[in-house]
């Protein structure tokens, strides 16, 4: 790694972890933190090459803790190198990559080749997950204890809830031995049969299929319940609905040890967006309406759905914020709404996003961040998401006011399948650092996007 | 292919009309160039009055010994069913044939689509060919706007999924409105599977925009989460002042027209019903039934029935019985379509008499 030696010098340094939210220095060399210095006009740190952070927000690089990378299997529509990009545009130096490729990241020899080729391809750090069952099938177990030794961070067959409740009471007694946890996609896929969208008002008025929001809580009440009498750790992934959040918050009360993550689209959309005027009613169904990139799993919810995740992660009961990055190629998504495949390619756009929380006094500015650093850090068990001494030096540093207008084919992903696409956001992260080394800069970047 | 064309072009369109003056919503109407008929949620009621109205003269035409004008010759029209269907398909067949228009049919099983092509490029394939029209069926519901944004053509949706069917709710409002005239303030029942009928939806909304009161009756397993036994729903919901009974007789009850739906044996399948027996018991529209609607209530059905299961013989043949009607209708109010988007700038109105201004 870089011998040299960084100073980020006269930024907003927010770090939750270390309780820090003032202007101050941040010092780099061999790769890791060396510490944090006061910052003043004239303070030159000798030998240390200066990144002028002034009227800038520096944080820690982000930890996504759910991340579609497709590679092995659907290279098409993202790659570790793609994804490890797109990653590093939006603020991340970490990415845990999610087991569902192909083949399934359910033994040591594909969880080990993703580890290898993402030192050799990825331009920051890869975490891969393992599954929870041999196949994503969910009819037997993946060899937990041989995927732990392999390097993974915690178990789910994301994409496919484990139907099984016996097979998850299964799952969450054995994680317990290695001290990881079972990442449980939440949905009674039964309830819902056929939904494409959340149901509603906007799904009878496009006759879309409607997924009821008790799809997901029954799931998550069922999975709170066995990671109760388990003892087990329990990770919800995606949390998007008010029964969720009060399932969860009584089994946090009783002791569960549960987290939970949401995702800036169910932070900042809602079902209405599938009319396609990007958030807006319109008096009748139109020619722009059933845009396919709304389409997502779990769905956009409603309104009161979306206050309440917000209001949860504020305080704290919904742990973190994870991208769910999942892109798809065009031919997923140019089609019907019925045929589109379930995603949206977030990474890019994450904290931009969320960020207008922050302008709308939704939620605090370090509370954000923490949810996007310390938070997955926490659950990660890592020493990553903080600036403390000795730490990998791995850098967010965020332009406050820069408004942009979301491009996706300028994004770095090898995808473009984004609901955000020509709406205007104020926040953006232009410079990445990922173990004391830039790995992305705006001022250089080719794919640095329309700056309004 | 498209042919814009301005107030001023339309209205001097020589003498075609009756010679009197329109009303002004009707001279709003047939300004308006319409490019696609996707729903009829935005069709304005002057839009909707004038398509009816160009289907009297239409269904005229559909009287005559000859049947044929040349009124869409050289024009083309593919009618592209991802569904199986018979009068749907039939009718539009055969109203774009009688207006002399040249008529391909495409179905999914006799196409590239059974080799895997999208509908994208199935699409795109067709668009490279000229072409007028395109009368898409689908399964998926948005499917025809989705079309729409690929192709130059007009579109026209002959159903699409759970979402709508706008030329079956105007042949419904055609043939009402040629047994009762205005239709406002008439009292409409529909009864059967709201959850899964694109006509209960396009119905609603089109008998609502015409002045109706809509009253619907089904199992509550047939009915949107949402949508709660016993209540009128809210103008945000897109179907205001719909009304959901607690039970069939009182949706019946003193109505001017009974519709009631296909069941079909997946839902009893799907667990939405215990049985078709139930369903028939409880939902059925029999003689006793259709006695509790006023003196003369007309009886409708979109088709294919299943006799003895939402509808008894007895009524579907019966006096009140204007099915068949329906489907005779049906090719007048496409004939309507087709002319109003293959043509536009000509007269809104030829048959009935005013057939020679009619030919160019």
């Amino acid at each position: 790694m870089a011998a040299r030696k960084l100073s980020i010098t006269g930024g907003r340094l927010i770090d939750p972890a270390q309780g820090i939210d003032r202007i101050a220095d941040v010092l780099i060399s061999n790769g890791k933190i060396v510490g944090i210095a006061e910052f003043s006009s004239d303070n030159v740190h000798d030998g240390y090459e200066v990144i002028d952070a002034a009227g800038m927000i520096v944080s820690p690089g982000f930890v996504d803790l759910h991340t579609h990378l497709r590679d092995p299997g659907q290279e098409w529509k993202e790659t570790i190198s793609t994804g490890t990009r797109a990653a590093a545009h939006g603020g991340f130096t970490t990415v845990c990559a999610m087991p569902n490729t192909d083949p399934v990241q359910d033994s040591a020899s594909v969880v080990l080749d993703v580890i290898r080729r993402s030192a050799a391809d990825g331009v920051v750090r890869v975490l891969p997950i393992g599954a929870v069952s041999v196949g994503q099938h969910g009819k037997q177990l993946a060899p937990m204890g041989e995927l732990a030794d392999a390097g993974v961070i915690g178990f789910s067959d994301d994409g496919n809830p484990v139907v099984d409740a016996n097979l998850m009471r299964q799952a969450l007694a054995y994680s317990v031995e290695v001290g990881l946890p079972i990442i449980n996609h939440a949905e009674d896929k039964k309830i819902g049969a056929g939904g494409v969208m959340s149901a509603g008002l906007v799904a009878t008025r496009l006759g879309l299929a409607g997924v009821p929001s008790e799809a997901e809580t029954a799931m998550v009440t069922r999975d709170l319940q066995l990671a109760e009498l388990t003892g087990a750790r329990l990770h919800i992934p995606h949390i998007s609905t008010v029964g969720s959040i009060a399932a969860l918050r009584a089994a946090k009360d009783r002791g569960v040890d549960v987290t939970a993550e949401v995702t800036p689209h169910h932070l900042t959309l809602n079902d209405e967006w599938v009319f396609g005027l990007k958030g807006v009613i319109p008096a009748q169904v139109g020619r722009e309406s059933y845009d396919t990139n709304t389409k997502v799993n779990p769905p956009l919810r409603s309104r009161a759905d979306v206050d309440a995740v917000i209001e949860a992660l504020s305080e704290g009961l919904i742990d973190i914020i994870a991208t769910d990055h999942a892109p798809h190629a065009e031919t997923d998504k140019v089609c019907t709404y019925d045929e589109a495949a379930h995603g949206i390619n977030v990474l890019e756009t994450a904290f931009s996003s969320v960020f207008e929380l922050v302008g709308n006094s939704k939620i605090s500015l370090s509370r954000l961040i923490e949810s996007l650093t310390a938070g997955p850090a926490k659950i990660l068990n890592r020493d990553l998401g903080s600036l403390k001494q000795g730490f990998s030096a791995d850098v967010a540093i965020i332009d406050p006011n820069s408004k942009w207008v979301v491009n996706p084919k300028e994004f770095a992903s090898k995808s473009a399948n984004s609901p955000l696409s020509g709406v205007e956001l104020t926040g953006r992260v232009v410079r990445t650092i990922y173990q004391g080394e830039t790995v992305f800069d705006m001022v250089t970047s080719a794919n640095s996007g329309a700056r309004a | 292919m498209t042919n814009p064309t301005t107030t001023t072009e339309a209205s001097s369109s020589t003498g075609s009309a009756p010679a009197q003056v329109p009303a002004p919503d009707e001279v709003d109407a047939t300004s308006v160039v319409r490019k696609h008929l996707l729903d009829l949620d935005d069709l304005s009621v002057a839009e909707i009055t004038e398509l009816l109205d160009s289907a009297e003269g239409m269904l005229e035409i559909t009287g005559r010994d000859i049947r044929k004008t040349p009124a869409l010759r050289g024009k083309t029209i593919i009618t592209m069913f991802f569904e199986n269907s018979t009068r749907t398909r039939v009718s539009f067949e055969q109203a774009g044939k009688i207006l002399g228009a040249d008529v391909i049919n495409v179905t999914a099983s006799a196409s590239s689509v059974s080799k895997g092509e999208s509908l994208l490029n199935t699409v795109k394939t067709l668009q490279a060919m000229p072409i007028d029209a395109l009368v898409i069926r689908h399964p998926h519901s948005g499917a025809p706007y989705f079309v729409s944004n690929h192709t130059d053509a007009s579109v026209i949706n002959a159903g699409d999924g759970t979402h709508a069917h706008p030329t079956q709710s105007l042949l419904d409002l055609f043939t009402v409105r040629n047994h009762v005239g205005d239709i406002t303030g008439k009292k409409i029942a529909i009864v059967g599977d709201v959850l899964y009928s694109r006509v209960a939806r396009s119905d609603i909304l089109a008998f609502q925009k015409m002045g109706a009161e809509v009253t619907v009756s089904c199992p509550n397993t047939l009915l949107p989460d949402e949508w709660k036994l016993g209540s009128t729903l809210g103008d945000e919901t897109g179907f205001g002042g719909l009304k959901l009974a607690c039970n069939v007789d009182e949706a019946v009850d003193s109505a001017d027209v009974v519709m009631t739906l296909r069941i079909q044996q997946e839902r009893q399948d799907a667990g939405h019903l215990p049985s078709l027996r139930e369903y028939s018991d409880r939902w059925g529209i029999n003689a006793k039934r259709l006695a509790l609607a006023n003196d003369g209530a007309l009886l409708m059905h979109p088709g294919p029935m299943n006799e003895g299961v939402e509808i008894s013989s007895e009524v579907a043949h019966g006096a009140q019985s204007v099915v068949e009607e329906q489907v005779r209708n049906g090719v007048a109010v496409r004939m309507a379509v087709l002319y109003k988007l293959c043509a536009p700038g000509k007269s809104t109105r030829i048959g009935g008499g005013d057939e020679a201004q009619a030919q160019n």
